[in-house]
């Protein structure tokens, strides 16, 4: 046996098969366009972690059907962009119109990601919470819900990917360290910065946001103060949606052939690595998680050499958070947030 | 469930009411077959035996039966749909160990049967320039990789709330893949071909296992199963089974009641994941080739819905779950394009409407809890004026 091994072992490194290269170079060359890039997968990711820990927050359920809701959401962009004769090449119109029907794929998506969301809790996880499941069948549901929706789409449309739509054409707009940031990259980041910051001050100052505070914090409680729980839980699964809608344009405008029934999935994976990365329940932590995962991916991905090496690097740092501060960078709960 | 309760430590009649109102909370688990477990159970030691024995020998005539109306053929030969079920079975078995018995949820199951997969073709196929090994030593070893692979999974996450298990072991499911894919040792699409099989070949010198015949994977799959489920029985009567059961049930009682919760959990998730790197190499073996196309993570929500479907914590439960998971596409081909979405709404309506499956396991720690009440009882009976007994209580849960 032995003698067999070590010629054998011998051959393996001197095989052509390689397991990993690391180009260094690549990585120094591209450093600031990567970064760029990456802040503006990040805001996504942010957007759509923000519905994680929400429903984390209120419920303590990991909702895997978010990641649905929010292909829903590209799903309703698609088909308004579609109506309105956008293709894959950047239309002819003029500056306002392609803002007007910006917006109207905007409204279209917010409202098809929060019906989606509602309906996820009251079809799956509004039973249960009557029955006083085990934490278990939650998750089972969720992960059922999930893959019901995907599949219903897969059904639907067909495995492969929808038509590409290409919204505007992205202008060069200023030069940082001889990169060139362009007006999509401008438009993504700063519109979900501002939608974050709104959400946040909605949780902190609103009426509603501090309902939904105090059934974070203790439910039994709030329901004893005159909180209306089963409201406050439709209203953040709708937050949810609203959030993972306006991801849902910002994603498609950044990857227009992106709509696909699988799309959803691994995109959720990766918000949900930011939402643990921030500190899940943390509003806040879900902008910086998000803004760190894309930025950490799309190193990963320049380092690595492959676009899929974004997910391997996403999921290896959700794994490190866990390993090393479980509660992640800001500190979980949303109940405890300061008002 | 029982947080609402305190302790009762003295028999009376508030502790009967309580026993009886948690067993009238029971009695709607029922699953399609209410009393089969009792009748089961009221059946002598050698009957009991004689029918195992009876049901073996079936299984194991099935594939040369080839029974009408149950058979998939025409469409799907029906020893290699066999195979497949029995693959499927020992999944359902394994993933009922971690799923099931300590109540942690791993929806990434298919990656290490994955792993079990590239174990087998890795060490086997003529296509990878490593060690080759004989294709059953593939099998233990596949365990053993898996096994490591679940340690390393679990210790960072099973300190943790239940969920992030969820969701790692969700991104792990199709982090296999991509590594599949993008790493060019592991030849992605292009995969690994003519992987190994056990030796023997027969009179007219044709190798016995070949991948175009089912039958003698089935037979081997079926023995296989047939020894995990003998150790997952009398792992789940043992100590360490008491152990995952509390977990499961409530997890911070058990951890104050002396329970190393951590542990268990760790070690109920490596078993799993050996036995879904058993599954995996058997799989490899039986199809004979292995490529980064097959073990996508809606193949996991298939092997949970078996799971679920046969009745959470039930291995008879996980086998037949299992079976059925791979046999209804087999069967019925019109419907096989559907089956993620069939088996993904099973798994909402079931949790909501049926949690306990088609055959719920039996409620062990309340059965044994029953049995130290009555003995506690009894003693008290015994000597009267030791406790605060009231002689009323016999009507009630008393007796068996």
């Amino acid at each position: 046996m032995i003698t067999e091994v070590i010629p054998s072992l011998i051959r393996t490194v001197s095989t052509d098969d390689t397991w990993i290269t690391f180009d260094v170079n690549s990585l120094a060359q591209n450093f600031w366009s990567s970064t760029f890039d990456g802040l503006t997968f990040g805001a996504i990711y942010a957007l759509v972690a923000l519905g994680y820990t929400l429903v984390y927050g209120v419920l303590n359920l990991i909702n895997f059907a978010h990641s649905e809701v929010f292909i829903t959401g590209c799903y309703g962009v698609f088909f308004t962009l579609s109506a309105l004769n956008f293709g894959p090449s950047a239309p002819k119109l003029a500056f306002w119109a392609i803002v007007g029907n910006l917006v109207l794929a905007l409204v279209v998506a917010i409202v098809a990601s929060a019906l989606m969301a509602v309906i996820v809790e009251r079809v799956a996880y509004k039973p249960l919470r009557q029955r006083k499941a085990p934490r278990l069948a939650f998750l089972i549901t969720a992960i059922g819900v999930s893959f019901a929706i995907q599949y219903t789409i897969y059904w639907w449309r067909g495995p492969s990917p929808e038509a590409a739509l290409t919204m505007f054409r992205p202008t060069p707009l200023f030069d940082v360290f001889g990169t060139i940031i362009d007006s999509q990259q401008v438009v993504i980041i700063v519109a979900a910065v501002i939608l974050m910051v709104a959400t946040d001050q909605f949780i902190r100052r609103s009426r509603t946001g501090r309902g939904i505070r105090a059934v974070a914090q203790d439910p039994d409680t709030a329901t004893l103060m005159g909180v209306n729980k089963e409201k406050i839980i439709v209203t953040t699964f709708i937050i949810g949606g609203v959030l993972a809608g306006a991801a849902a344009l910002f994603y498609v405008m950044k990857i227009p052939s992106g709509v696909q029934y699988s799309g959803g999935f691994i995109l959720g994976v990766k918000a949900f690595a930011a939402a643990v990365l921030g500190g899940i329940g943390n509003v806040r932590g879900a902008l910086l998680g998000g803004l760190l995962i894309g930025l950490i991916g799309n190193y990963g991905q320049v380092l690595l050499g492959s676009s899929q090496w974004t997910d391997v690097v996403a999921f290896v740092v959700l794994v490190l958070v866990l390993i090393v501060r479980p509660e992640g960078i800001l500190g979980s709960s949303l109940g405890k947030s300061k008002a | 469930m029982s947080t609402t309760e305190g302790p009762t430590l003295i028999p009376d009649d508030a502790a009967a009411q309580a026993m009886m109102d948690r067993e009238a909370k029971m009695k709607p688990r029922k699953g399609w077959f209410p009393g089969l477990g009792e009748k089961w159970n009221t059946l002598s030691r050698q009957k009991q035996w004689l029918i195992l024995i009876v049901v073996v020998v079936i299984a194991y005539l099935l594939p040369i039966l080839n029974p009408p109306l149950i058979t998939t053929e025409p469409g799907n030969n029906w020893q290699i749909a066999l195979a497949q079920m029995s693959v499927y079975a020992l999944v359902a078995v394994g993933l009922n160990v971690v799923v099931g018995y300590a109540g942690l949820l791993d929806l990434g199951y298919v990656a290490f049967f994955a792993v079990g997969s590239y174990t087998a073709a890795m060490f086997t196929s003529p296509d990878s320039p490593y060690v080759h090994i004989p294709y059953l030593w593939t099998l233990p070893l596949a365990m053993a990789i898996t096994m490591f692979f679940g340690v390393m999974l679990g210790v960072p996450t099973l300190r943790l709330r239940g969920d992030y298990l969820a969701i790692v072991t969700l991104g792990f499911g199709e982090i296999v893949r991509i590594l599949a894919t993008i790493i060019p040792a592991m030849k992605g699409q292009v995969g690994f071909q003519n992987v190994g099989h056990p030796p023997g070949t027969d009179s007219g010198g044709q190798p016995i296992f070949l991948n175009s015949n089912g039958t003698p994977w089935y037979w081997l799959t079926l023995t296989i199963i047939i020894l995990v489920l003998l150790a997952a029985g009398n792992l789940e009567r043992s100590r360490v089974g008491r152990a995952w059961i509390a977990i499961r049930e409530d997890e911070d009682a058990a951890e104050i009641m002396g329970v190393p919760t951590f542990k268990y959990k760790v070690w109920a998730f490596a078993i799993g994941a050996s036995v879904g790197g058993l599954s995996g190499a058997l799989f490899a073996g039986q199809v004979g080739f292995v490529n980064n196309q097959k073990f996508d993570i809606a193949t996991s929500i298939l092997f949970l819905a078996a799971v679920v479907m046969g009745g959470t914590g039930n291995k008879v439960g996980a086998i037949l779950g299992g079976s059925l998971v791979a046999y209804i596409p087999l069967r019925f081909t019109a419907i096989a394009e559907f089956k993620y979405l069939i088996f993904g709404a099973a798994l909402v309506l079931i949790m909501i409407f049926r949690p306990g499956g088609i055959l719920p396991a039996r409620q062990s720690l309340l059965a044994y809890g029953r049995i130290a009440y009555n003995k506690v009882k009894a003693l008290a009976m015994k000597k009267p004026g030791t406790g605060q007994l009231t002689t009323s209580t016999g009507k009630g849960a008393g007796d068996e």
